[in-house]
């Protein structure tokens, strides 16, 4: 079951990735002694606005030594927020053994130089092809529709050389 | 919510080693398994794993820690663990790096819950209408008295069995000796065929008569070869770390150095790759970007020519006197007869396989032409499927191997000609007891036997024309169903009555003995749960001829158990029938089996190979599990060369002394002339329009038979995919996410469009064995001399069924090829 929770609630994903989370998670208590959900801090990562389709923008979250990528797809994506829900991020270390993967905007997908992993953004992190078992852990995004700001609200997936992903 | 947090292992928790039991290269992974009420701390003294977690860890250096390599078991007694399985850095094989298969084996080990949730805890019978638990008495009693009644009426040629025979999962010296030796020594009969292919053979007749055993060099072999052939092969994809731990360095030019230390006088250059394959691979842009396009060749044949290939180099190079001279006249026999007979020009071959002359002689100049310090290049053949399920497998071996021969690229360090494997091996069996190869999927098609055991394979989705198999055996076994149907309040015997006399009206019984209740057990009436590594001990050996042990760490779920121990189980179940009659002929036959372990089964078998055919040897009583277990996760090449200084000493390359295995020690040319197109794939190609060829994708092991309940591999592929050329896709009004159909004179399947640049026009692939929609449908039952199909060549037409809009919204339709 915990196998499934991720994808079905990136299927259902909607306007706001934490509101679907926040409605499923509820419902699904944790079934191994493995799972946890950890509290995490708002980060506000990008203004919308500024957003252009295809070029990613670089943060760090949940704590500097986390590097991430901001990118807006373009067209409605799966955890998408914003006004076209077309806005994601992703942890960039690859989740086979943790070589940052680059954005190749020719083939738009995070790819991996060290053993050819290759994620897509566009449809939650998705391995396309590769050696990781697990998809690029996707970071939850909040859009505030006062501000056009966009905030890092959570991690879905643990990121890789962590045993958790709040460190301390 | 995904997992965000994983528990550590604390130091005390206890380890035992674990050879991943998926494909053929073996990876070591560490098992941890401590109580479910403890968690190790962050600081690397206080966690079993010596990590510092109390940082972000840094790429490579740090191992590997993914929530699909935790896991929370349950043992028979009750109690609660916590399992970890990683990749052991101390491997040779793998140096710490985890495929994205091993990398899962945790999440595959039994909890009641997850992808493992449909495993058989019980036997099961078929009531009438629907599957019910039963006990392993009542399933035995059935199952050997339907046995017992047919060999009394039938002989043993009534008894039929679709078997496993490798190593790893569903396999191992334990269990192909268990089986065997009930199949072989109990029943005697020889009506078997092997878990891939429809008959009871080797996958590599050719080579083995020409006196060179398929897997003769060492995966280190692959760091020092100037040039590594890849032919019918995709080695990212199939053979992952032995290609991203082994060839890829070669590729990158990170073993020059190797080169030079162990062979001083000689050229030494970053390697070079050639691939044969009519589709260009993961691994041909992988290999291209790894080691520059310069230093890649992809041989595009066109599908079924490989033979045609092999000759026009072979008679290039001794044209061009690129040949060990010495060699063939001292080792080998046959050489003139061979040449003669595969004589074919460069421009003949380019015309049958497509290939261009200058690429012909840029394969040859890269692979047989003396290096600039004058010494022959070490080149490295190794080869799978895409000749192993070629058209005419025997014939494509020989025109390879005497190309290997005459340029010698055997028995010397960095060269080899070496199949790349599926499963890891694990023969140990007593003589099969036929004199000819039988071709039993044809002979149950036909109406022949009465029953059929399906042991750890599924014909169902792996067989060539399956879709006549599969129409043959429901039918066959609806005939025993309705009789079973029929015997409510019966016991055990009744039933046996029931279902043997349903046999002579044609019926066929049908049992299986598996981890899941695949689709060819839920055809059938009996089903017998067993168990994977993990949950039993297991020897096998791995494509460099590695063996391990893995070593047992949690119970079987349920009443499940190992091959082996069912096999013993059934033959004492026979034995004591035949006992209760007075029958000490039939029962002695059944003598042998008192195992309580699966080391007895390892003891009784691989242990004592006089008289046996078994991988292990002459010397593999050597060998003991302590031996073994002493030995971790490095294990012992075989054959084991001694036992000396409490360390077993194997063998890393076979064939150095220039001694071959045949009986006057000389390796054997062998003839192998191109003719063609075998009849009934050409007849398929004449009158449809395109090539489907088919294999194994990275993240789908095998028949899918845990992937097909791993979210991660179900949401990628939810149905089995086809690979189109766009240009073919835009003729067929079809786009990424569509459905289509496949269909010729055989059959018809459907499957999934990717679009895929790097595919042919008028090609596509198909995934293999998918339980979602078998490419066996569309496969003939064409064969070569030893009933090895063409799995790999089919034409046939496709169509578009429809639109899967969930799929198009949730699917990666991206290229997969890395550039």
């Amino acid at each position: 079951m915990t196998d499934m929770n991720r994808r079905s609630f990136l299927k259902v994903g909607g306007g706001s990735a934490v509101a679907a989370a926040v409605a499923t998670s509820s419902a699904l208590a944790p079934t191994a002694a493995n799972a946890a959900n950890l509290s995490y801090e708002s980060k506000s990562v990008a203004m919308a606005g500024k957003l252009k389709a295809g070029v990613p923008v670089s943060f760090t979250y949940p704590d500097n030594a986390s590097p991430c990528m901001l990118l807006k797809t373009g067209s409605p994506a799966p955890g998408g927020v914003g006004p076209d829900r077309d806005i994601v991020a992703f942890s960039t270390l690859c989740t086979h053994m943790g070589c940052p993967v680059n954005y190749d905007s020719d083939s738009a997908t995070f790819k991996c130089p060290c053993h050819f992993s290759q994620f897509d953004p566009e449809k939650g992190g998705q391995m396309v092809c590769g050696q990781a078992t697990v998809d690029l852990p996707q970071i939850e995004l909040n859009f505030d529709t006062a501000t056009g700001s966009v905030s890092a609200v959570g991690v879905n997936g643990l990121i890789y050389g962590r045993q958790a992903n709040i460190i301390s | 919510m995904s997992k965000d947090r994983i528990a550590l292992p604390p130091i005390d928790a206890k380890k035992s080693n674990l050879t991943c039991h998926f494909c053929i290269v073996g990876c070591g992974y560490k098992v941890y398994k401590w109580s479910t009420n403890k968690e190790g701390g962050k600081a690397p003294f206080e966690n079993a794993l010596g990590l510092d977690f109390r940082r972000q860890l840094p790429p490579l250096s740090s191992g590997v820690l993914t929530p699909q390599m935790v896991n929370q078991v349950k043992d028979r007694d009750g109690k609660e663990f916590n399992v970890m399985i990683v990749p052991d850095r101390e491997c040779v094989v793998n140096q710490g790096q985890s495929s994205t298969r091993g990398g899962m084996l945790a999440s595959l080990m039994y909890n009641g819950d997850g992808p493992s949730a449909s495993r058989m805890l019980h036997p099961r019978v078929f009531s009438g209408d629907d599957w019910q638990d039963t006990t392993w008495d009542n399933a035995l009693a059935v199952y050997a008295g339907v046995t017992k009644r047919i060999l009394d009426a039938d002989g043993p040629e009534g008894v039929m069995f679709n078997a496993f025979d490798h190593g790893g999962a569903g396999g191992g010296f334990e269990n192909t000796w268990g089986s065997g030796k009930l199949m072989f020594s109990a029943i005697k009969t020889p009506m078997v065929r092997i878990h891939n292919r429809p008959a009871y053979n080797s996958e590599c007749h050719a080579t083995r008569e020409m006196g060179i055993g398929e897997l003769n060099n060492s995966y280190e072999d692959a760091e020092v070869a100037d040039v590594m052939w890849a032919i019918g092969g995709n080695p990212y994809e199939t053979q992952s770390n032995y290609f991203l731990v082994h060839w890829l360095p070669n590729l990158q030019g990170a073993t020059v150095g190797k080169k030079k230390e162990w062979f001083p006088d000689e050229t030494a250059n970053r390697g070079k790759m050639i691939i044969v394959d009519p589709r260009r691979t993961t691994s041909v842009s992988i290999a291209e970007y790894s080691a520059g396009k310069e230093n890649v060749l992809h041989l595009q044949i066109n599908p079924g020519t490989d033979i045609a290939l092999f000759n026009g180099l072979f008679t290039y190079v001794v044209d061009q006197g690129w040949i060990d001279k010495p060699f063939i006249e001292k080792h080998t026999s046959g050489f003139e007869e061979a040449r003669e007979a595969n004589r074919t020009s460069l421009s003949e071959c380019s015309k049958i396989t497509g290939v261009s002359v200058n690429d012909l002689k840029k394969a040859a100049e890269w692979s047989y032409k003396p290096k600039a310090s004058g010494h022959f290049p070490r080149t490295m053949h190794t080869y799978e499927k895409g000749i192993i399920w070629g058209n005419d497998n025997y014939h494509i071996q020989v025109a390879l191997v005497d190309l290997v021969l005459a340029t010698h690229n055997v028995g010397r360090r960095g060269t080899g000609v070496v199949r790349m494997g599926g499963h890891q091996e694990g023969y140990a069996r007593p003589p099969y007891p036929g004199g000819s190869k039988i071709y039993i999927d044809q002979e149950i098609i036909k109406g022949k036997g009465k029953m059929l055991t399906v042991w750890a394979c599924n014909a169902f989705q792996t067989t060539c024309n399956a879709e006549q198999y599969k129409e043959t055996v429901l039918h066959r076994a609806n005939i025993v169903r309705e009789a079973m149907a029929k015997t409510r309040g019966g016991n055990a015997d009744t039933m046996a009555d029931a279902i043997f006399e349903s046999t002579k009206k044609g019926g066929l019984f049908l049992a299986t003995i598996d981890l899941y209740p695949t689709k060819i057990a839920q055809a059938g009436h009996i089903m017998m749960p067993a168990a994977h590594p993990g949950e039993t001990n297991l020897t096998s050996m791995s494509g460099e001829r590695r063996l391990r042990l893995s070593e047992k760490f949690m119970d079987p779920p349920g009443s499940a158990k190992a091959d082996c121990l069912i096999a013993a189980d059934i033959a004492n179940t026979l034995k004591a029938m035949y006992q209760k009659e007075g029958n000490g002929k039939m029962a002695k036959q059944f003598e042998g089996f008192d195992w309580n372990t699966e080391e007895d089964a390892f003891n009784d078998g691989f242990r004592k190979p006089e008289g046996i055919d078994t991988q292990g040897g002459s010397t593999g009583g050597l060998a003991t599990y302590a031996r073994l277990s002493a030995a971790g996760n490095n294990g012992v090449q075989l054959p084991i060369k001694e036992y000396k200084d409490s360390k077993l000493v194997g063998t890393e390359m076979l064939y150095m002394d220039g001694k071959f295995g045949t009986s006057d020690g000389k390796a054997h040319f062998k003839k192998s002339p191109w003719q063609g197109l075998l009849k009934p794939v050409q007849k398929q190609k004449d009158k449809y329009r395109f090539w489907i060829g088919n294999g194994r994708l990275n993240e789908l092991w095998q028949s899918q038979y845990h992937d097909r309940y791993q979210s991660f591999r179900t949401n990628r592929y939810p149905m089995p995919p086809i690979e189109l050329n766009p240009k073919d896709a835009e003729g067929l009004s079809v786009e990424s996410g569509d459905i289509v159909e496949i269909h010729n004179d055989y059959g018809a399947v459907n499957a999934m469009v990717y679009i895929e640049n790097d595919v042919k026009r008028d090609q596509a692939f198909m995934v293999f064995g998918s339980p979602n929609g078998a490419v066996g449908d569309v496969t003939t039952e064409a064969t070569d001399k030893n009933i090895l199909p063409y799995y790999k060549g089919t034409w046939a037409d496709i169509r578009k069924v429809g639109s899967m809009d969930e799929y198009k919204r949730t699917v990666s339709f991206k290229s997969r090829r890395y550039t």
